[in-house]
């Protein structure tokens, strides 16, 4: 891992991809990404061009939908949406997150609290 | 994560629909990246970067725009069919660039592909598929188990009638005549008589079998019982080339021996009775046999059972033990039970079961061909390889993984492949079609070979077996060398590459070793070949023909004696004509066999004589036939007015009288006293390399032995085939209704006899001489190539002094040291298949030194060859030009 910022772990761009626009609404590829960026606080080693093979995967699956629209600044943009399918599977991979996170919170606590090093 | 059949079915149609819309998706991509980097270069703007900066970090921010794009089409189409693709264009590119190569390349991969397709068309007919019948599996074939040739293997009609009554074994049982020749019918009403050949079989043959007729229908009951109507059922070719396929046929009455016959129907084209039960012969006509008229003929019905739903073989067997010595020979004689004996096979074991080893050698011979031809490929390859080192190098140095380059290579082993099956199935496609109308091979379903589904399925497995085998060596070689090394290799032609050389070496070495066990292999069924031409017969089989002739006696024996004396008579004095007589049966055709004759005065135990083969001749057939005769030979008084006579042979002879000469002898014969006029040496009745029985040789002038039809043998100094018309035509003056029957070389009987042997042993040579030449260019191509390779070294070294013929001779020695090595392994290889193969010999074995020491010789004199041409090369370098030229 890179000393100052983290690695993305297979699956979880697609997580945040839908996260964002789940809670954002429709959404251009770049704005996805700079919002990826400004929520992890500048935390995570975002190529932002990789998430293009996010975003054509999303679709594939069906969880996302894509459209040309014209941005605020009337430029012309393709523009991403989240479908029904993919809140649902949001929901279930954000529990299924949660559930990991939580679990392995549990564990890395053991060391310091047990004491036994 | 749900993953429903329906979803991936959707993604990989997705995915499918981006791979063929390639150009459009790139240019949205483009156009959206495009997008993306310049609100990226807006926003740092605003941030107040200046115009160079904002778009060197936006730039940096989106990562490399290569990878992005190139993350982007992985994960919405097929990357690996793209790459394929990628390769597949540069492996065509870099073939055509290279077409000496790939000519070469093609050409080899067709030539083992294709032979090891025919060779697969032609083991999967013969033992692989099931019989062209209708559940096969359930069919046996019911004969002795010790049975010689049809004569031994018949049973009589009673002996039928009791098996399908006593029987429980069977669902039903069949047979057929088993003593029908070929042309023994003629048909008349259509200007010229024409022969035809035709075979009597039971009723439910066809129903047995499972075989349909094509138009109309098969035989009724009443139509196999005594007064019923005459009928026939034709075959299909014969359907075809008498009556023009005309559907009207059936039904309608045809003239057969003279007898008015109804067609009532025809088969279909995929049964071919000679193809299952008589290879090399062709039948016509099928009529329904009427037991009651063949039940004073003795044994004459060869059969067929259909086992009953779960009946195993070995139960049939079982019950065959104890059911058969039930049976009488005829009910007319209270003493003739017990005699018989059945081990039921399976058809197809009868068929085609004694070719197995054969064919199964034959199959190795053509795979280790394969063999062959891959590391000829792989050598060749990797020689190209050298060639493209650098290529590789760079290729590697700009990025592509170790992965990637094997790819690329086994592509490229696989286009090749690919073609050369391509070529290959049009090769096997010309062979089995050839094979196939080989009519007078005497091998079973020969018709029905063909390149079909299976050998196609055959074909993929074996052209990717190939490629990945001879495509893998030079792809790890390749991939592997190391960038330092390989940069540096193919700069100066230094004594470098030396484990790839060794790598060539050992291929060479194994390409030799396997040729040679080819060569042996094929060296040893050559020489039991020639051992088998060389076969004494007991006759002269050159310069003699045979022709059926027809005749009506009416019955009298005095009528036919005329009929055939004058035809002798008028025979004899054609020009060119040495001699001529007549026999119902030749040797290696049809036999019929008898209780043997016994010594008189001589009391046998039950079982204590042997049968022998019954000959009715006319004189002069023995010296005609070119048979080596004792005593004398038959006259015309040898009939009614004279004592009754006969020649046995030399075996029939010994056992009659044992140490003493049989001539003079009085033999007992169906218990009648014959004298023995004469001895003639064993004639081989079977088969060419098996022995001989007993054989009586029986005047045909007696009322007691009528001969079965009369084939009229001639002997001559000219090539029969100029003999014919004058032959036929002198028949056709005695009988106008002589049909125009084929004037047949005695030669051709025997090699229609040979000819399973001479089939493989061409085949099995045809792979030795390929083989062979697949060595030596194995051979030529790595001593070349290192001759190649040290241009400047050898020049150097003449310009040092060493002399052309030095030069020479370490080429020679380098190219010898490689052959013999592959020798003395093969040597080592070819003793343990030669064993495998012992049975396959005939008067040989498997170590004949002969054998084995002309195949060294010519492997390895044909091993000088190869080495000599780059060596004369070597020798010719001029020093001068080989050292200014690097």
């Amino acid at each position: 891992m890179g000393d100052s910022k983290l690695d993305l772990l297979q699956g979880t761009l697609d997580l945040m991809v839908l996260q964002t626009l789940a809670a954002m609404g429709e959404m251009h590829g770049y704005g996805i990404a700079r919002r990826i960026e400004q929520v992890s606080g500048d935390e995570v080693l975002l190529n932002q061009g990789t998430i293009y093979a996010s975003l054509v995967r999303l679709q594939h699956r069906g969880w996302i939908a894509a459209e040309w629209g014209t941005s605020e600044n009337n430029r012309k943009a393709k523009f991403y949406s989240i479908t029904k399918r993919g809140l649902k599977q949001m929901a279930e991979d954000a529990a299924y997150w949660r559930r990991l996170s939580s679990v392995m919170g549990r564990v890395l606590a053991m060391g310091e609290e047990g004491g036994e090093r | 994560m749900k993953n429903s059949m329906g979803d991936s079915l959707r993604r990989g149609l997705l995915r499918l629909g981006s791979f063929f819309r390639k150009r459009p998706l790139d240019l949205e991509l483009d156009a959206e990246m495009q997008i993306h980097l310049d609100l990226a270069v807006e926003e740092n703007l605003k941030r107040g970067l200046s115009a160079s900066e904002a778009r060197r970090q936006a730039l940096v921010q989106f990562g490399g725009v290569a990878q992005a794009k190139e993350g982007q089409r992985a994960a919405r189409g097929m990357p690996w069919l793209d790459i394929a693709l990628q390769d597949l264009r540069y492996a065509l590119r870099t073939m055509r660039r290279d077409y000496g190569f790939t000519l070469v390349a093609v050409a080899i991969l067709a030539l083992g592909i294709g032979a090891n397709i025919a060779v697969f068309s032609v083991v999967d007919t013969l033992l692989l598929r099931p019989l062209p019948f209708h559940d096969p599996q359930k069919l046996v074939w019911i004969a002795p188990a010790d049975a010689v040739g049809l004569s031994s293997s018949t049973y009589s009609a009673d002996a039928y009638d009791d098996l399908l009554t006593m029987n429980r074994s069977y669902e039903d049982v069949t047979g057929y005549y088993a003593f029908s020749t070929s042309d023994n019918i003629k048909l008349t009403g259509s200007g010229e008589p024409t022969p035809l050949t035709g075979i009597g079989v039971v009723g439910n043959f066809f129903h047995v079998l499972g075989v349909e007729p094509e138009l109309g229908r098969s035989f009724t009951r009443d139509e196999s019982i005594k007064g019923g109507r005459d009928v026939v059922l034709l075959s299909h070719a014969y359907w075809k080339r008498q009556f023009g396929g005309d559907r009207g046929i059936v039904g309608r009455s045809i003239t057969l021996n003279g007898t008015p016959t109804t067609v009532v129907g025809v088969l279909p084209e995929t049964f071919d009775f000679g193809a299952a039960f008589a290879p090399g012969t062709k039948v016509d006509v099928f009529e329904p046999i009427i037991l009651d008229n063949i039940r004073n003929e003795g044994n004459t019905l060869a059969l067929i059972g259909r086992l009953k739903p779960g009946v195993t073989l070995a139960q049939s067997q079982d019950e065959a033990k104890t059911l058969f010595p039930k049976f009488y020979w005829s009910k007319k004689y209270a003493d003739s039970a017990g005699n018989y004996t059945a081990r039921p096979t399976e058809l197809k074991q009868y068929v085609s079961g004694k070719l197995r080893r054969s064919l199964i050698t034959l199959w190795c011979a053509v795979g280790v061909i394969l063999l062959i031809v891959c590391v000829n490929l792989s050598n060749l390859l990797l020689a190209r390889a050298a060639a493209r080192s650098k290529e590789f190098a760079l290729r590697s140095a700009l990025g592509a993984g170790r992965g990637r380059l094997v790819r690329q290579l086994l592509t490229e082993s696989l286009v090749l492949a690919g073609m050369g099956a391509v070529l290959g199935l049009g090769l096997a496609y010309a062979i089995t079609s050839y094979i196939a109308h080989q009519g007078s091979l005497a091998l079973p379903l020969l018709n029905e070979v063909k390149v079909d589904g299976t050998a196609l399925l055959w074909t993929l497995g074996i052209s990717i077996g190939a490629a990945v085998l001879f495509g893998l060596l030079p792809g790890l070689k390749m991939s592997s060398g190391d960038l330092q090394e390989s940069l540096k290799d193919a700069g100066q032609g230094m004594s470098v590459g030396r484990s790839h050389e060794r790598l060539r070496s050992a291929l060479v070495i194994s390409e030799v070793a396997l040729a040679c066990v080819l060569l042996v292999g094929a060296g040893l069924l050559l020489r039991s070949f020639l051992r088998v031409l060389d076969v004494d017969l007991g006759f002269q089989p050159s310069h003699a023909a045979a022709i059926k002739m027809d005749y009506n006696d009416g019955g009298s024996t005095e009528k036919r004696n005329a009929i055939f004396e004058e035809a002798i008579r008028r025979v004899s004095v054609l020009p060119g004509v040495d001699a001529a007589g007549i026999s119902d049966n030749l040797p290696l055709e049809r036999n019929r066999g008898w209780g043997g004759p016994q010594a008189k005065g001589k009391t046998y135990r039950k079982g204590e004589v042997p049968g022998a083969f019954v000959y009715i001749v006319s004189p002069g057939y023995i010296e005609a036939m070119g048979m080596r005769l004792r005593g004398r030979d038959f006259t015309w008084q040898d009939n009614m007015k004279g004592e009754s006579t006969v020649i046995l042979n030399e075996k029939a002879a010994k056992f009659i009288s044992p140490g003493e000469d049989a001539v003079g002898k009085i033999a007992l014969i169906n218990g009648k006293e014959v004298h023995v006029i004469g001895v003639v040496a064993d004639v081989h009745e079977t088969n060419v390399e098996g022995t001989s029985g007993e054989q009586m040789y029986l005047p045909a002038m007696r009322d007691e032995w009528g001969p079965e039809g009369a084939e009229l043998v001639v002997r001559t100094k000219l090539p029969p085939a100029q003999l014919a018309g004058s032959v036929l035509r002198t028949l056709r003056e005695l009988n106008p209704n002589q049909p125009a029957v084929e004037f047949r070389p005695i030669q051709g009987i025997v090699d229609r006899a040979v000819s399973p042997r001479r089939f493989f042993v061409m085949l099995v040579g045809a792979f030795a001489g390929l083989g062979l030449l697949l060595a030596s260019l194995g051979i030529y191509g790595v001593i070349s190539y290192s001759v190649t390779r040290r241009t400047q070294e050898i020049g150097i070294r003449m310009a040092l002094g060493a002399s052309a013929g030095r030069v020479q001779m370490g080429v020679l020695s380098k190219t010898l040291k490689l052959a013999m090595i592959g020798i003395a392994v093969g040597m080592v290889a070819s003793i343990l298949v030669a064993n495998l193969i012992s049975s396959l010999l005939f008067g040989t074995t498997p170590t004949d030194p002969i054998t084995f020491v002309v195949m060294v010789v010519l492997l390895g004199g044909v091993a000088a060859l190869a080495g000599y041409l780059p060596a004369r090369r070597a020798s010719r370098i001029n020093p001068m030009v080989a050292l200014r030229n690097n």
